[in-house]
């Protein structure tokens, strides 16, 4: 059976718990979390994810940047990237869409409609 | 020819005449006879006939109905299996329904559940008014508000965090003082019945709820506007408002407590010190 690595990139605890909350209900699921951009650099490191969630607003490094330094790199160019924020204008989307984002989902979140999402990109049939 | 003679054979011709009327006569019932077994032997055909036309008719019919009654049976499975279909088909829908139910609900307790547990995870007053904010922005999904607290020494509220607004610009409120001031004092939630219409934002709000300890209201959550994908409130907003009724009001009130008890705390360390002559090994 196939084991799903994630990591969640929100600098708020709330968020961080509740998508891990419903990343936790894929079998087989492990979630690793960073609170911002630098923070989740040390966390890619070494490791390979199955995907990333990320917020665009954090200090340090926001999502976007993270975002451009990961598909500018070969080994995350493949990985599938959830946006998850607060910033519901369309020309946010079509930013983050634009720099390799797979996937846009605006705050507040339905955990079930994520979930969804996520099985999607990574072909999960549960 | 003597007359003897001629008696004689006369009585011959009479015997023989005699003879062949009587052969004759026997020719005849036997003619009748053989008549007769005709007619009966016609009449039986025509019987066995008519007997074969009618069996075949009733072969035919008998056939028929043994199609009619297996058509009436398939009938009736197809019935069964239609309405039988319809049974499952409705029982999927209604299964398909709860599922939603049951994962919109799930959705709602994972709100829930997260929002109590960060609110509960510290005792540190400006971490919880942080994850009051948190919980606002991210699980609510409001771009202006405030929280206002209950400064008990002049009867106002007090803007303690605020998002999308800077604190300073959020005036102060007298309980009882218009929306805001109603909401602390009456302890009801108020919710703007009209969200698309343009307002005064910081006097017009669109949602007050009261942060409550039991009858006690110690401050009041102050939304002035949602983002722009959040078009209206639906049931777990709702919860979660209540929950913050509560919860962010208990939170906020023990974190202030334990700041309080701290700070009381060092101060009587710091007597005891001085009486003692005894400085706090550090």
């Amino acid at each position: 059976m196939s084991s799903y690595n994630f990591l969640v990139v929100d600098d708020s605890p709330t968020m961080r718990q509740l998508i891990t909350f419903a990343l936790k209900r894929i079998h087989n699921s492990q979630v690793t979390e960073a609170n911002d951009g630098v923070d989740a650099l040390k966390k890619l490191s070494g490791n390979k994810f199955s995907l990333i969630l990320l917020d665009i607003n954090m200090p340090l490094m926001d999502g976007l940047k993270l975002l451009s330094i990961l598909r500018g790199n070969p080994s995350y160019n493949d990985v599938p990237i959830i946006i998850i924020t607060t910033e519901g204008a369309d020309v946010d989307r079509e930013k983050a869409l634009k720099l390799g984002a797979n996937a846009y989902v605006t705050k507040p979140i339905q955990t079930n409609e994520l979930l969804k999402v996520v099985k999607e990109f990574l072909k999960i049939n549960e | 020819m003597s007359s003897e003679e001629k008696e004689i054979k006369e009585a011959d011709l009479f015997k023989k005449v005699e003879e062949f009327l009587q052969v004759f006569k026997k020719g005849e019932e036997f003619t009748h006879e053989l008549l007769k077994e005709n007619e009966r032997l016609r009449f039986k055909i025509v019987k066995l006939e008519e007997d074969l036309r009618s069996n075949k008719k009733q072969g035919d019919n008998s056939q028929i109905k043994l199609l009619k009654d297996t058509i009436a049976q398939l009938e009736d499975e197809k019935n069964y299996m239609v309405n039988k279909f319809k049974e499952v088909e409705s029982e999927n829908k209604d299964f398909a329904a709860r599922y939603v139910e049951v994962e919109e609900e799930n959705n709602n307790l994972a709100n829930l559940y997260v929002a109590s547990y960060q609110l509960h995870s510290t005792l540190d007053i400006h971490e919880v008014l942080k994850i009051v904010v948190e919980i606002i922005i991210n699980l609510i999904g409001a771009e202006k508000f405030a929280l206002m607290i209950l400064d008990e020494d002049v009867n106002e509220l007090v803007a303690a965090a605020s998002e999308g607004v800077d604190k300073s610009e959020i005036p102060n409120v007298k309980i009882g003082k218009g929306v805001v001031g109603n909401v602390a004092k009456t302890g009801e939630s108020y919710f703007e019945k009209d969200m698309g219409v343009k307002r005064d934002e910081l006097n017009e709000p669109l949602v007050c709820i009261p942060l409550k300890i039991k009858e006690h209201v110690i401050g009041v959550l102050v939304i002035y506007s949602l983002l722009i994908q959040k078009k209206g409130f639906n049931r777990v907003d709702y919860e979660l408002f209540s929950m913050l009724a509560g919860h962010a009001a208990t939170a906020i009130f023990s974190s202030r407590l334990y700041s309080q008890s701290e700070r009381k705390l060092s101060t009587i360390q710091g007597f005891i010190e001085l009486l003692s002559g005894k400085p706090k090994p550090k």
